[in-house]
């Protein structure tokens, strides 16, 4: 790699996403550069009585163009889109698993809280009706490597498979996985990405009683807000982000088209709190760091950052002090955004997406906005790139995502040249 | 409904098969795709929807619809 220590280059040559804002990249894209919301008010359950009663749903997905009948209704919610959204991304690659790539294709798709909502249903059956009629898919349907083991099977992909389990930096995590996959020579091509469909009523109380969402029910699109003084909360909401990674000289073999290249991965631990970033969270400072380590980088070089930007009022303020820490002066002239004011936070999808969101960005030479960013926080004063997308010539974007458990996790893209 | 459309219009719904492919003689996993996971909700079905109880050694014998449905008369359903 250039100027790094690896050895085999990666790049991204395929991507499918379900959002909020849409039911494909292209709809997502379009919805993200035109600022639009897409959170309303929770349809999934009866949400009378809760303190938050908005989400970012996805909206009228049809699943019947991936799935049949039957495994739309044996499976959770999360695992009908990551096949959909995978198909979306293999189809976009153009890419065909043959019986000789089989062993060198592998499957690395990360959720935070995999068939939550099958759980919390099948408990229900299981109190009212007995144990007798607790479902046989109801063990598989929540398991959250179920994901990436129905994409393997789908898709025949028989290298190496495995589930990032961590929270809402799982998508970020997965991708890191799979390019060091690829980049240390384990496998040639990599399908990759999170997902999560968990706006039920456990996600919802459970997060409530933590106090992390918003609940400013009256104004669903105007409810994530990050990096302004009023935020109150993060908005749950669900979807699916998947990649298509291979290694440089096979995509160049087979004429793939090339989004761009994974340039540096960084994963590190806070170390301090089951929830909480620690002030100025250095964690993520030294996960940044790393990744650009990796990528062989100078803080300089980076045009954009993808924000974890989760409109809560702590990740906020400490993700910009991390920030600076890593970037110094460039933070003056960095272009920082928060794709959440739009989506939602899709928790496992969301670093997926939001890997998505920054190839587009270097294709398109188009900035994300952040929406909402009404009376900027006085300790948030970055260039948010505020209300509106705008250009710029973007050859690297940086991705950061934080989960609970300290979890941190950073990726560094870049224009594809040879 | 004869117990015979009853058994075909769930084994429809709970396989995502036709009413052509349900033949009388047609083998739940080697004809209708069922894997070991939908037999067993498919019993599940059929025990709820004929209030039945349907003992693990039992479901082994039932291999076709012909089978469900000698079970189920068997068991007195109508």
């Amino acid at each position: 790699m250039q100027g790094g220590r690896l050895k085999r280059r990666v790049v991204v040559t395929g991507i499918g996403a379900l959002t909020p804002l849409g039911n494909s990249v292209g709809e997502t894209w379009t919805g993200i550069c035109s600022g639009r919301s897409g959170i309303g008010g929770i349809t999934r359950f009866d949400a009378t009585g809760f303190k938050t009663r908005i989400a970012g749903e996805l909206k009228n997905f049809d699943p019947l163009p991936y799935l049949n009948k039957k495994e739309v209704r044996r499976l959770d919610e999360f695992l009908v889109y990551a096949i959909a959204s995978a198909e979306m991304a293999m189809a976009d690659a153009a890419l065909a698993i043959d019986a000789g790539l089989s062993g060198r294709a592998g499957v690395i798709i990360g959720s935070a809280i995999g068939g939550l909502g099958t759980l919390e249903k099948t408990k229900v059956i299981l109190l009212r009706d007995g144990p007798e009629r607790v479902s046989p898919f109801a063990i598989p349907a929540t398991l959250a490597n179920l994901a990436p083991g129905l994409v393997s099977i789908r898709f025949q992909a028989r290298g190496p498979i495995n589930c990032s389990v961590t929270a809402c930096a799982a998508g970020t995590n997965a991708i890191g996985d799979a390019f060091r996959t690829i980049a240390h020579g384990y496998a040639d091509v990599m399908i990759t990405g999170g997902v999560d469909a968990a706006v039920c009523p456990l996600c919802v109380s459970g997060f409530n009683a933590m106090r992390a969402l918003s609940t400013r029910n009256g104004e669903p699109q105007r409810a994530s807000r990050p990096f302004d003084r009023e935020r109150d909360g993060f908005v749950v909401g669900e979807g699916s982000g998947t990649l298509i990674l291979e290694e440089l000289s096979f995509a160049l073999n087979r004429g793939a088209r090339i989004y761009g290249e994974v340039a540096g991965y960084g994963a590190t631990s806070d170390a301090f709190h089951m929830a909480a970033p620690p002030p100025g969270h250095e964690g993520a400072a030294r996960c940044m760091q790393a990744a650009l380590h990796e990528a062989g980088m100078d803080p300089v070089e980076i045009d954009y950052i993808n924000a974890h930007g989760t409109s809560t009022p702590l990740n906020d303020q400490y993700e910009v002090e991390a920030i600076k820490t890593v970037f110094g002066e460039h933070s003056g002239s960095l272009a920082v955004s928060s794709t959440k004011s739009m989506t939602g936070h899709m928790l496992g999808a969301t670093g997926a997406v939001e890997a998505i969101f920054c190839l587009k960005a270097i294709q398109e030479g188009l900035l994300p906005p952040t929406t909402n960013l009404e009376n900027p926080d006085p300790a948030c004063d970055l260039d948010f790139v505020p209300h509106h997308a705008r250009k710029g010539d973007i050859r690297t974007a940086m991705s950061n995502t934080f989960g609970f458990g300290g979890v941190n996790a950073t990726l560094i893209f870049k224009k594809w040249s040879a | 409904m004869t117990l015979e459309e009853k058994v075909i219009t769930i084994i429809m719904e709970q396989l995502d098969v036709t009413k052509e492919e349900c033949k009388l003689e047609a083998s739940f996993i080697d004809d209708l795709g069922a894997d070991s996971l939908d037999l067993v909700e498919l019993i599940m079905a059929m025990e709820e929807n004929f209030s039945v109880e349907i003992a693990d050694n039992e479901l082994e014998k039932i291999r076709t619809i012909q089978d469900a449905i000698d079970f189920l008369k068997s068991k007195g359903v109508q």
